[in-house]
């Protein structure tokens, strides 16, 4: 067994024109902008990618715009991207909208072998339209199909040699139900430990869903960097107006 | 006529949030809720992107690319916080484990639905986790301007811009008034200090039941 891979370029072979590739991150925080810029790198066309947001101009999956990679995006909030924006109005990109629980779950059941089920998320909206709606118990749910993708690509903090993985903090968010859903999955990791190292108990995701991993480094660009001020009292850090 | 600024909002939506709650704000106003949750009061707030526990906004030190709330912000945990994935979040939505989410709107109508996500025809970023959020959270909650900016109702007989949800607001809160829904339609349960209670019939396009307990708002 050999899952270690050298580089990126390395990692990501294998992509090819057409595939539907999945991709770990919340905005910009834990993103595999390592494998996306090597994914940029062979220039393949026709994608579908499934990610929550569209990275922004120059970074993450805003690189794939750039280059007309992309047809599909499947996501739920795009709003941090002008090129998204320009590609979509004139119909070079399509786009399907998915409610942020519903595509996590979408991944979460793709990869644990469930192709369909039932969400009260989007009933009556027009998530909702075209697709079956059963009452059960009362109450109405739409029926969503699950998403597997020929690759997935995620950041974790830390991995061993067997592809065990360790998310630091917020990086975690889609990264572990994406890996899942791959048919080949590749971490790019902070550091890489010896098997043994890592302490079971603390392992985030089991090594069973990881194909390829590689150390990089990492910009970590931060979206939108909001301080305490140095006077008054501390507020809470949840979305200012 | 004076009306509610977005903090005094704030204030009167900070009186629904109890003891022990699991809560989850929305951009904009809701987000002003959490500055006036008492002190002593044990409030867990929940980011969708999968945090429990959102602390303060961080020092230039303390700043951590790997920290981050639904806004995109930097941010900081308070004790007892914990991290998890993005389905684990949303099962915690779905499933009714979040006590009360607090969320902007364009429009509400008396059936309880709730539009905030599209203008057909303008630029279409998404909708997030909002359609998640109303259709799991305990109860919903929605802060917003009793009109528009050309002075037209958003509280509607029936929303006209599509819905992020159905049948699911409790409440809403807005710049004149404190509004129930129920099975026939809005409630008016408080107004705010300036208008009365005609001013609120006149700037709201569904039809109003005046709760016989109704009372000014007080903070």
């Amino acid at each position: 067994m050999n899952k270690v891979y050298p580089n990126a370029a390395a990692a990501v072979a294998g992509v090819k024109d057409g595939m539907t590739l999945l991709f770990g991150g919340f905005g910009l925080c834990g993103i595999p902008e390592n494998s996306i810029a090597a994914i940029r790198d062979t220039g393949i066309k026709n994608l579908t990618c499934v990610s929550n947001n569209a990275g922004v101009d120059g970074f993450g999956l805003g690189q794939l715009l750039e280059k007309r990679m992309v047809k599909k995006m499947i996501s739920s909030y795009v709003g941090e991207n002008d090129l998204f924006e320009k590609l979509y109005l004139s119909g070079e990109l399509e786009v399907e909208f998915t409610p942020q629980g519903t595509l996590a779950e979408k991944l979460r059941a793709g990869g644990a072998g469930i192709p369909a089920f039932f969400t009260p998320t989007g009933v009556g909206t027009k998530v909702a339209e075209g697709k079956e709606v059963r009452e059960i118990k009362g109450r109405k749910y739409v029926l969503e199909h699950s998403i597997t993708g020929d690759f997935a690509f995620i950041k974790a903090w830390k991995a061993d040699k067997f592809g065990n993985l360790i998310f630091r903090k917020t990086s975690r968010n889609f990264s572990p139900n994406t890996a899942t859903a791959g048919r080949i999955t590749v971490a790019e990791v902070e550091e890489i430990v010896e098997i043994g190292e890592l302490d079971p108990e603390n392992v985030h995701l089991p090594g069973a869903y990881v194909q390829r991993i590689y150390a990089a480094k990492f910009e970590k660009r931060i979206e939108n960097l909001t301080l305490t001020p140095s006077t008054g009292d501390p507020k809470p850090g949840i979305s200012q107006p | 006529m004076a009306l509610l600024n977005r903090d005094q909002l704030a204030k009167r939506i900070s009186q629904e949030v109890k003891d022990g709650y699991v809560v989850n704000l929305g951009i904009g106003i809701p987000t002003l809720v959490a500055n006036h949750i008492p002190a002593g009061m044990f409030v867990m707030l929940q980011s969708e992107n999968g945090l429990l526990g959102i602390g303060p906004f961080p020092t230039k030190e303390n700043v951590d690319a790997d920290l981050i709330n639904a806004g995109k912000q930097t941010i900081t945990t308070v004790p007892g916080a914990s991290y998890f994935s993005s389905a684990d979040s949303f099962a915690m939505i779905r499933g009714g484990h979040v006590d009360l989410t607090v969320l902007g709107a364009m429009e509400v109508d008396q059936e309880g639905s709730i539009a905030n996500w599209m203008v057909p025809g303008k630029l279409i970023k998404g909708m997030g986790g909002a359609m998640d959020l109303v259709a799991g959270a305990k109860r919903v909650i929605v802060a917003m301007q009793h009109r528009d900016k050309a002075g037209n109702s958003k509280i509607l007989k029936k929303c006209t811009l599509p819905l992020t949800g159905q049948n699911c607001v409790h409440r809403v809160v807005t710049d004149m008034a404190v509004l129930d829904l129920s099975k026939e339609g809005f409630i008016l349960k408080e107004f705010a200090p300036g208008p009365s209670i005609d001013d609120v019939k006149a700037a709201t396009e569904a039809p109003l039941t005046i709760d016989p307990e109704v009372r000014e708002i007080r903070f």
